[in-house]
């Protein structure tokens, strides 16, 4: 069952970018990283908020995730959240918000 | 016979527990590294270049700062969540650890040693304690985030509130009672910084283009604006990271301080607060750091440019070396003479030791996801 999510994962993944002029192709462990380590600046590496608003499961219960991959991949106006657009497909922006909604998966220790 | 075997027991027993640290030593080319992802900081010697051993049990350290006791044997290290632990850099070992908040951001250390400060994010406000202790002395509830917390002479701090758009000044010559100031600064203060004399503090707008300085010689001149929009209404770029200001803004006459959503380096003159150049660099700067001679000044950037360090000489006021020295370079620290800067780079695992002069790399060291690098230096300084 695990190796089926995550092969669904590599899949969804490697999706041409269709929005995002320059999204990177990164797999399942470079977004996790990205979303701890570079989200966390903000949001805090466990995603308990910091400058940035709490990301844990509980803080978001009740968004949907459309509404969530909009302010990732546009921004959040008034606030210090960035549009990520140029750096992330509509794919990858939607899968971070799916993730975060789940609880999102620990990174992998090196 | 028995008696003294016991006895001889008994001696070696104290003997073992009493015995000295294998070395004497000072403390000024010490420092930590900041392993965030561990819970877990690397105590290094500068001279050696080395590791010395590592402490473990430090909660979540994605931006952990430290400051200094004046003694620079004991670190005080501040975590995200709201841990502040007391390290003791020669035994290697932690003296004393609370909880005191529930997301904090960093702190600072009275002029006189006695006093650590917290600066909160939840709940927002500052809370005072006993230096030696850890006790709890008092606190400033805020209402906001508070963010670039700096130490001013006599026993003073400076801070900016992000939500309330502020700048408060709070007096702890009587640490139970504290007594605050409080300046209307400009919208979403993001850090702060105070000079190395201790005077002005200056704290970074992201809401609004510009700066808000505060004269605390006479705070009753009250805030005003300087670099007032340098953005000239152009759309900014996106911010992947929040810049950090620190005293290291400040070389000779000049202050470098990072544009928000430009890719710019601002430069000021100190005596009347004039922008006086904008230096074009590679990305989004995050740090922008003089080396401690004002010869040299060194810029790290945002992601998706976190690989890249530019080097500006302050003599022609141009980028002379663009560097690529490792993945995620979260963190620059300069030995406490400039003759070396140490680069925390997350995505390699290790730091890197970079002579400032011809760039040559002196040395690496092994280190989980490193960020700041934290030396004894700042124990001696202002606002550090």
């Amino acid at each position: 069952m695990r190796v089926c999510t995550k092969l669904a994962m590599l899949f969804i993944l490697s999706l041409p970018a269709w929005s995002g002029v320059g999204a990177a192709e990164l797999t399942a462990p470079e977004l996790i990283r990205l979303v701890r380590q570079d989200c966390g600046a903000c949001h805090g590496m466990t995603l308990k908020g910091g400058l940035g608003k709490p990301l844990t499961r509980e803080a978001l219960a009740g968004q949907s995730p459309e509404a969530l991959a909009v302010i990732i991949l546009h921004g959040k106006q008034g606030t210090a959240m960035p549009p990520w657009k140029s750096l992330l497909s509509e794919a990858q922006a939607h899968w971070i918000a799916e993730r975060l909604l789940a609880g999102f998966p620990e990174e992998p220790q090196p | 016979m028995r008696r003294v075997w016991l006895a001889l027991c008994f001696a070696l027993l104290t003997a073992c527990a009493q015995t000295p640290p294998a070395e004497v030593r000072g403390t000024c080319d010490l420092g930590l590294i900041v392993e965030r992802a561990s819970g877990r900081v690397v105590v290094v010697d500068t001279t050696a270049k080395r590791a010395l051993g590592a402490v473990e049990g430090l909660g979540d350290l994605s931006h952990a700062s430290v400051v200094f006791g004046r003694d620079g044997r004991y670190a005080y290290v501040f975590g995200r969540d709201g841990g502040l632990t007391k390290v003791d850099l020669l035994t290697q070992r932690i003296v004393k650890r609370v909880i005191q908040a529930g997301n904090s951001i960093g702190g600072a250390i009275s002029q006189d040693g006695r006093l650590v400060v917290a600066q909160n994010y939840e709940p927002g406000g500052i809370k005072v304690f006993d230096a030696e202790t850890l006790e709890l002395l008092s606190e400033v509830p805020a209402g906001a985030k508070v963010v670039g917390l700096a130490d001013l002479p006599g026993q003073k701090f400076a801070y900016a509130l992000f939500e309330k758009g502020e700048i408060w000044l709070t007096d702890l010559t009587d640490p139970r009672h504290p007594h605050t100031q409080k300046f209307p600064a400009g919208q979403q203060p993001y850090d702060g910084l105070v000079t190395p004399d201790g005077r002005y503090y200056l704290a970074g707008l992201f809401g609004e283009d510009g700066v808000a300085l505060l004269d605390t010689w006479r705070p009753e001149l009250g805030v005003r604006k300087i670099l007032e929009n340098y953005g000239k209404g152009e759309e900014k770029l996106p911010v992947f990271k929040m810049p950090h200001l620190r005293g290291w803004a400040v070389a000779g006459e000049h202050v470098y301080l990072p544009a928000i959503g430009r890719h710019e380096v601002l430069v000021v003159d100190r005596r009347d607060w004039r922008e006086v150049a904008r230096i074009p660099v590679k990305s989004q700067p995050v740090f922008v750091m003089a080396r401690p001679d004002g010869r040299q000044v060194w810029v790290n950037f945002a992601h998706p440019d976190n690989g890249w360090v530019q080097v500006i000489d302050t003599l022609s006021g141009k980028v002379v070396e663009t560097l690529q020295p490792g993945k995620a370079i979260l963190h620059m620290e300069f030995t406490p003479r400039g003759g070396e800067v140490w680069l925390s780079a997350r995505d390699d695992h290790r730091v890197i030791v970079l002579d400032t002069q011809r760039y040559a790399r002196l040395a690496e060291l092994p280190a989980k996801s490193p960020s700041g690098i934290f030396f004894t230096s700042r124990a001696a300084r202002t606002g550090f």
